[in-house]
């Protein structure tokens, strides 16, 4: 009989962990100055309103204290982060036209493969700028624009200006400020109304600089009527330095519009990763959230769901993997601001080795929003007593016509239950596999077919030489 | 009496400070079927956990042998892959982990052999059908939101999947209604070979009326205090328990 061992692993790194060789053209100094940011200004060839928006947010940042709660946030200097790494590409729309080194990188995370089999476009961010872009022409003959932000500013400006930190204004917290200071790259989609975008768009950011930042910002413009599925996943190699990701997305969903959003943060563990995402729903548009975080030492990620029309509804899925060294502070938050509004919320987390898994729900019903629904389940599981977990559900509800439903259970693997799993001729550690999968199975049925190998990777099965 | 099959002698086991069976014994061979009778908490289900292996229970004194080996030197998952079953009297629920990924794991884990998805789906529907479960039970998530007795026809579907040597029926009809008492009576009889046996813990003789039942023993206070054939099981349901407990003191 072979004997085996399986252990519940941490997410596979090794893939994500190589590191290549590719020198930046440029590399702005560590720190953050003026200097600093009206340098990358220049060299981004900003139009005068974004260089002003640039400073204006510098200076919301130096005002604003961080955050007086979640996980500590100390180790990040930002005289040790570098915000502006310039790959040294042009961005291209052919592969070939990609520098080798960091078209290897790409080759290996399998983003050209998922593009010929099941994109219909890509767009992939080396540090902090995109440097391959793609769309398929039958999308473009339909009138959607799927490009960097950087040629949106040149091609879209009204477009981009009219929307861009209109969500997410440069007062929310400290480091959407930081954001709008040093913002660079990203990607911005339009899709215009009644279009509906059957295959999903993916975008793919890589830090790969150490000591740097990562501040990309993507904004999605969904007309009425029209619908889309978005992807975006990141990825860096582990450095002993602090490294930092503070992007930005902002969503809008027109009336009747429907937008799908999956992530997979796959950060390495010496990532800040403190990531801001909101939308704006409109009259019976549709919100849906997947996301999966996986990676970073501290996360700090709350994707915020407007529901301003009346019927508009959002769906959050969400699944967390702590492991050791982490602390991953996640969540969702929904504002219930119009009649008839919806939303579900349902979320998986996972600690082991000491990790740390907080939730942190805020669900707002404005006062007016008759007949608003919401049901939010978040489940935590904690592997060994080490581990941490805890759920922070806020609930400001200023409507008595509203149904709030709200369902947390923290846990930890029950002995009956890997009993009774064992009794049945199954080993204890893949009996703990197996709750472990089955815990996560809800959501991980919805998390996008092209990430179904991370998730395979969450539960790792490691075999052991054959023992008689 | 068949050729042995599991052996206890002298089981002294309990919780934490807390010794509940203080010294029992018992044999069954292969090819026979055993019911084993006694009032609540004199220790039924503490002996099935003992002879499983469950972590919670300490043996402080005796020794199980189990087809030639010795059963409390094995982890629990060796004890089942060596033919040992136990239906539980309270089925855990594994959310997320559906009744056939269960089954298929289980079987693999215990012949030893990946089973080949076809042959192995259609054995499972035939299992289904024995117990008048529809074919989606397999899909389902194993025993969440199942009813008492849907918990309890799954565990005799689980015996007819993973084909032990020693079956052990914790009160698997307890709960039941007539006709799911007789399925799973049915399914039991499926089960049953001359090359196999089985323990049936029982507060109803509704289960062993189809059966054939060669020993029976009664356990008063972690004790077995008689041993007897299939008439027992009459007497005790005429008179109780009260003889033994008055013989006890
Ligand atoms: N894990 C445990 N911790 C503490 N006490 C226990 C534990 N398991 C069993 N006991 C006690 O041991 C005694 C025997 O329990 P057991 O469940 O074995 O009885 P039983 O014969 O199966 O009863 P029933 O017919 O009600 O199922 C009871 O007093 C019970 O409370
Ligand atoms: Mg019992």
């Amino acid at each position: 009989m072979t004997q085996q061992k399986i252990i519940i692993e941490d997410i596979a790194r090794a893939l994500y962990d190589v590191r290549d060789e590719s020198r930046p053209r440029y590399r702005s100094e560590s720190g953050l100055t003026e200097d600093i940011v009206r340098d990358i200004s220049r060299r981004k060839n900003d139009p005068a309103w974004m260089t002003e928006h640039r400073l204006a947010s510098l200076a919301v940042y130096n005002e604003t204290p961080p955050p007086a709660w979640g996980p500590a946030i100390t180790s990040l200097d930002m005289d040790h982060i570098a915000t502006y790494v310039q790959p040294d590409a042009v961005m291209a729309g052919r592969w070939e036209d990609v520098p080798e080194e960091i078209r290897s990188t790409f080759d290996r995370l399998g983003i050209p493969e998922a593009e010929k089999e099941s994109l219909a476009g890509v767009g992939a961010q080396y540090d902090s700028e995109v440097v391959y872009h793609s769309i398929q022409t039958s999308l473009t003959k339909q009138g959607v624009v799927y490009t960097d932000m950087e040629t949106a500013l040149r091609e879209h400006e009204d477009i981009v200006r009219a929307h861009f930190m209109k969500l997410v204004p440069p007062k929310d917290h400290k480091f959407a400020a930081l954001h709008g200071a040093v913002w660079s790259g990203g990607s911005f989609v339009h899709v215009p109304p009644g279009v509906e975008v059957k295959i999903p768009l993916q975008s793919y950011f890589r830090l790969n600089a150490p000591g740097a930042g990562q501040f990309e910002h993507t904004l999605i413009i969904v007309e009425p009527g029209a619908s889309l599925h978005f992807i975006e996943g990141c990825s860096a190699p582990k450095y002993n330095v602090t490294n930092l990701h503070a992007g930005c997305v902002e969503l809008y969903v027109k009336e009747g519009a429907r937008l799908r959003y999956s992530t997979i943060e796959n950060w390495s563990k010496n990532m800040m990763n403190l990531n801001t995402k909101r939308a704006l729903v409109e009259k019976g548009g549709l919100i849906e959230w997947v996301s999966g975080s996986f990676g970073s030492r501290v996360s700090m990620l709350y994707p915020a769901s407007i529901l301003a029309g009346e019927g508009a509804r959002c769906e959050f899925t969400g699944v967390t993997f702590a492991g050791r060294g982490q602390h991953l502070d996640t969540g969702a938050t929904v504002i219930h601001a119009a009649p008839r509004t919806s939303s579900v919320i349902n979320t998986r987390s996972i600690s082991k080795d000491g990790g740390v898994a907080v939730y942190r729900s805020g669900v707002r019903v404005s006062a007016g929003a008759k007949g608003a629904k919401c049901a939010v389940k978040c489940d935590s599981l904690m592997l060994d007593s080490e581990s941490r977990a805890d759920t922070i559900p806020v609930m400001d509800i200023r409507e008595d016509d509203a149904d709030i439903g709200h369902e947390a259970k923290i846990g930890r693997i029950s002995d009956e239950a890997i009993f009774y799993l064992t009794s049945r001729g199954i080993r204890e550690e893949e009996a703990r596999a197996m709750i472990v999968r089955g815990f996560v199975e809800p959501v991980a049925k919805s998390l996008p077919l092209e990430y179904a190998v991370e998730m395979n990777n969450l539960i790792n099965l490691e075999l052991e030489g054959a023992r008689q | 009496m068949g050729e042995e099959l599991l052996t206890i002698r002298g089981l002294r086991a309990g919780v934490d400070d807390k010794e509940i069976l203080h010294g029992a014994s018992l044999s069954i061979g292969k090819g026979e079927t055993h019911v084993l009778l006694g009032p609540n908490g004199s220790g039924k289900t503490t002996l099935m956990n003992v002879i499983m292996g469950h972590p919670r229970y300490e043996v402080r004194e005796g020794t199980v042998r189990f087809d030639g080996a010795d059963l409390l030197a094995l982890p629990t998952h060796e004890r089942a892959r060596r033919g040992l079953f136990l239906s539980f009297q309270t089925p855990e629920e594994i959310p997320g982990v559906t009744v056939e990924n269960m089954l298929r794991t289980a079987r693999q884990a215990i012949t030893g052999k990946k089973a080949g998805v076809l042959a192995f789906r259609k054995e499972l529907a035939a299992a289904l059908a024995t117990l008048q479960m529809d074919a989606d039970w397999a899909g389902r998530y194993l025993n969440v939101g199942f009813s008492g007795g849907e918990k309890k026809r799954t565990e005799i579907l689980q015996l007819l999947m993973l084909k032990p040597k020693l079956a052990l029926l914790d009160e698997t009809d307890s709960g039941l209604d007539v006709d799911a008492v007789h399925l799973v009576s049915g399914g039991v009889r499926a089960f049953r070979t001359p090359e196999n046996a089985c323990l049936i813990i029982t507060h109803n003789a509704g289960i062993l009326s189809s059966l054939s039942v060669d020993r029976v023993h009664v356990l008063l206070h972690g004790h077995i205090v008689q041993s007897g054939g299939p008439e027992l099981v009459d007497e005790v349901g005429a008179h109780g328990y009260a003889r033994f407990l008055e013989a006890e003191g």
